[in-house]
């Protein structure tokens, strides 16, 4: 009885999105699938872009550019695959990039002490600088995007085997990501080192932790993991690089880490919800609901975002030292 | 003294950016003396270029005033672009739609319904921040979306010109701001609002509270000061600084409103605000600089084949020079320099 009326909210609002579903779909299991899967796909780069933030903000540091990291990524990653031809070595190329923006914002905000916040918005126009500028029109993959693998008779389920088990690699690694990183932050030693460093830096510098070290190691991996968000949505999800194509996912990620109480498991249900909120978005294209005015369709998934902000998230506590640059004094 | 010290960080981040952008321009195989020759040409050389360079730089004058604002009080507007394009197209709704009023009417109120619709649409997120504890990067970013495409649908729906192109019709004469000699008075407007500003946050009670609010919002409690209030008001002129900006865009250079209105311009307007080390008057020189960076552009592309996004590139790497605390304390020689900080409030509801 304690935990539904706990989580009674969120029986709620899942028994109204199963609802909602259904009705979008009319009843049809072809339709509630594509849904489900559209769901599924949407949410992978805001999942990764949340992992990012939770692994850098449980640090203790804000990290606002990940939409540059991202869309630095996504470059890197399509032109080493277009000119090689070898699409691993492209999401190699992704994730090593946003490494070394993770590398770059630690040295600005952890090393220099600088404004965390500024030194993201740093990483965000140097990205659309970068890109813009390097960008050439006409390039392709020559391999085509990731192809989907099917996890044998998984795969034949009905609508569960669709969805889930017949993905492409770079959505699996993200499911896999998810537990993995919970089970690092709240039941290893890196996880509790990581989490005592983002509360009270100084308590954990006196019984040896150092905080340079562990907030430079976050920001890197962070950053990596940013980095396969941004080859996700260039050589999995579009298959090419165009301008701006992150196009807000690196804040609305933010959201989601915030929404999912800086939690793993908590931001991908989040950004179920969001990719939720876009897949619904296709499905009222599809059908044709509101064709004379798409804008009120393109805006919201921005409106859940803020209407969830403000209302469900309210006062949720960030880490406790977050935002402040640390020197041992 | 202290002027010209408070200078020095700029200038230097500016001397470095430039410096690396040409150590970017030689490495794509071109040739950085002609290309910032050209920047000049374009931008500067000319009355018509400073008229270009000035038309570039009110806007920007506008955005940059609208972060610096919001800073003082430990905000973060990064919703320029989206009060920006509200206050363009009210004010090109009013300019268009109001007729029989003469200029000397008209045109304030066209810019007075523009900021007023700006400033609202800023005023949510500080709404949201007071009372629902919502971080502002997030809410108004999101705002930014919606409002664009808000302000698409009321143009191809209801304040529609006949026809293929989806815009609003010319606005009347009335509205217009005009240009003296080629050179567009609308930049007035901004230096005077960069002053009005300075006014307000350096010689009023008002702007005490602000600078209050910024530096320690738990002490501000203490003293009296309603943060909620605060928040809200800044948020409030914030937005009316940007929704200005657009709406001096729309009555003084395009005439009317079309989408995809000077778009980019939320990142600039934190570009310089920074350059300007969030001083309101430090704004000008700082908008001045990325709008003859921007209005030279084209003719770099034209006479050098240097893609005008090098500018993009060399902006950025000014907001690092000028953000970078090594090179402010290695400047100044000092540590405890009165640096900006706005991620210190990050989790502050």
């Amino acid at each position: 009885m304690n935990t539904l009326s706990r989580y009674r909210w969120w029986f709620v609002t899942a028994a109204f999105l199963v609802a909602f579903t259904l009705f979008t779909a009319e009843f049809q299991q072809a339709q509630t699938t594509a849904v489900l899967a559209a769901t599924l796909r949407q949410s992978t780069p805001l999942v990764l872009g949340a992992l990012c933030g939770i692994l850098c903000e449980r640090s203790g540091v804000i990290n606002i550019g990940i939409e540059g990291q991202m869309l630095m990524s996504a470059f890197a990653g399509f032109v080493v695959a277009s000119s090689t031809g070898d699409l691993l070595l492209g999401v190699t190329a992704g994730i090593a990039c946003g490494m070394l923006m993770g590398a770059f914002l630690a040295f600005l905000s952890v090393s220099l002490r600088g404004d965390q916040i500024i030194a993201g918005t740093v990483l965000n126009i140097a990205a659309i600088g970068l890109t813009s500028f390097f960008f050439q029109t006409g390039r392709s993959l020559p391999s085509g995007k990731t192809s989907r693998i099917k996890l044998g008779p998984l795969a034949d389920l009905p609508i569960l085997g669709r969805v889930f088990f017949s993905n492409r690699p770079l959505t699996y690694l993200t499911l896999l990501l998810v537990p993995v990183i919970w089970y690092a932050l709240f039941r290893t030693t890196w996880g509790l080192r990581t989490r005592a460093v983002g509360e009270h830096p100084s308590a954990a510098e006196t019984v040896g932790i150092s905080v340079v070290r562990v907030r430079y190691m976050n920001l890197i991996l962070g950053g990596g993991i940013a980095g396969l968000g941004g080859a996700y949505l260039s050589l999995e999800a579009v298959g090419s690089f165009e301008r701006m194509m992150t196009n807000g996912k690196g804040f609305v990620a933010l959201a989601v880490m915030i929404f999912g109480r800086w939690n793993p498991i908590g931001a991908w249900g989040a950004a179920l919800l969001f990719g939720y909120a876009n897949a619904v978005q296709t499905q009222f294209q599809f059908r044709g609901w509101l064709a004379d005015d798409p804008q009120f369709i393109g805006m919201m998934p921005f409106i859940v975002t803020i209407v969830v902000v403000a209302g469900f998230v309210g006062r949720a506590r960030p880490p406790a030292s977050i935002g402040q640059p640390y020197s041992r004094e | 003294m202290t002027f010209l010290r408070s200078a020095l960080v700029p200038m230097l981040a500016v001397v470095l950016a430039i410096a690396s952008g040409a150590i970017i321009i030689e490495l794509s195989g071109l040739n950085a003396l002609e290309a910032y020759k050209a920047l000049y040409d374009g931008a500067l050389a000319d009355r018509k270029g400073i008229g270009r360079t000035l038309e570039k730089a009110t806007p920007l004058v506008m955005g940059g005033l609208a972060v610096a604002f919001a800073f003082k009080a430990g905000l973060f507007n990064i919703g320029g672009q989206g009060q920006l394009v509200i206050g363009a197209l009210f004010a090109g709704a009013v300019g268009y739609g109001v007729t029989g009023l003469p200029w000397i009417i008209h045109m304030p109120l066209a810019l007075l319904v523009g900021g007023i619709g700006g400033a609202l649409w800023g005023m949510l997120a500080g709404v949201l921040k007071a009372t629902r504890g919502a971080h502002e990067v997030i809410t108004t970013i999101m705002l930014n979306f919606v409002a664009l495409n808000i302000t698409d649908w009321l143009t191809s729906k209801v304040w529609r010109e006949p026809g293929i192109i989806v815009r609003t019709p010319a606005i009347e004469s009335s509205a217009e701001i005009p240009r003296w000699s080629q050179l567009p008075t609308g930049f007035a407007l901004a230096v005077a609002a960069a002053f009005a500003c300075w006014y307000l946050l350096e010689r009023t009670t008002f702007g005490f509270e602000i600078r209050s609010v910024g530096l320690n919002p738990e002490a501000a409690r203490y003293a009296g000061i309603s943060v909620s209030r605060i928040v809200i008001l800044t948020m409030f002129i914030s937005g009316m600084l940007a929704a200005l900006g657009g709406a001096i865009e729309t009555q003084g250079i395009v005439g009317r409103y079309e989408p995809g209105f000077n778009a980019g311009l939320g990142f600039n307007g934190i570009t310089i605000a920074l350059l300007a080390r969030t001083h309101p008057l430090g704004v000008i020189p700082a908008a001045l600089l990325i709008g003859a960076m921007e209005a030279g552009g084209s003719m770099m592309q034209f006479k050098a084949d240097v893609d005008p996004e090098i500018t993009e590139i060399i902006e950025a790497l000014m907001l690092l020079f000028v953000a970078t605390p090594i090179l402010v304390r290695w400047v100044l020689r000092r540590r405890d320099t009165s640096e900006i900080s706005v991620g210190a409030h990050w989790g502050d509801a």
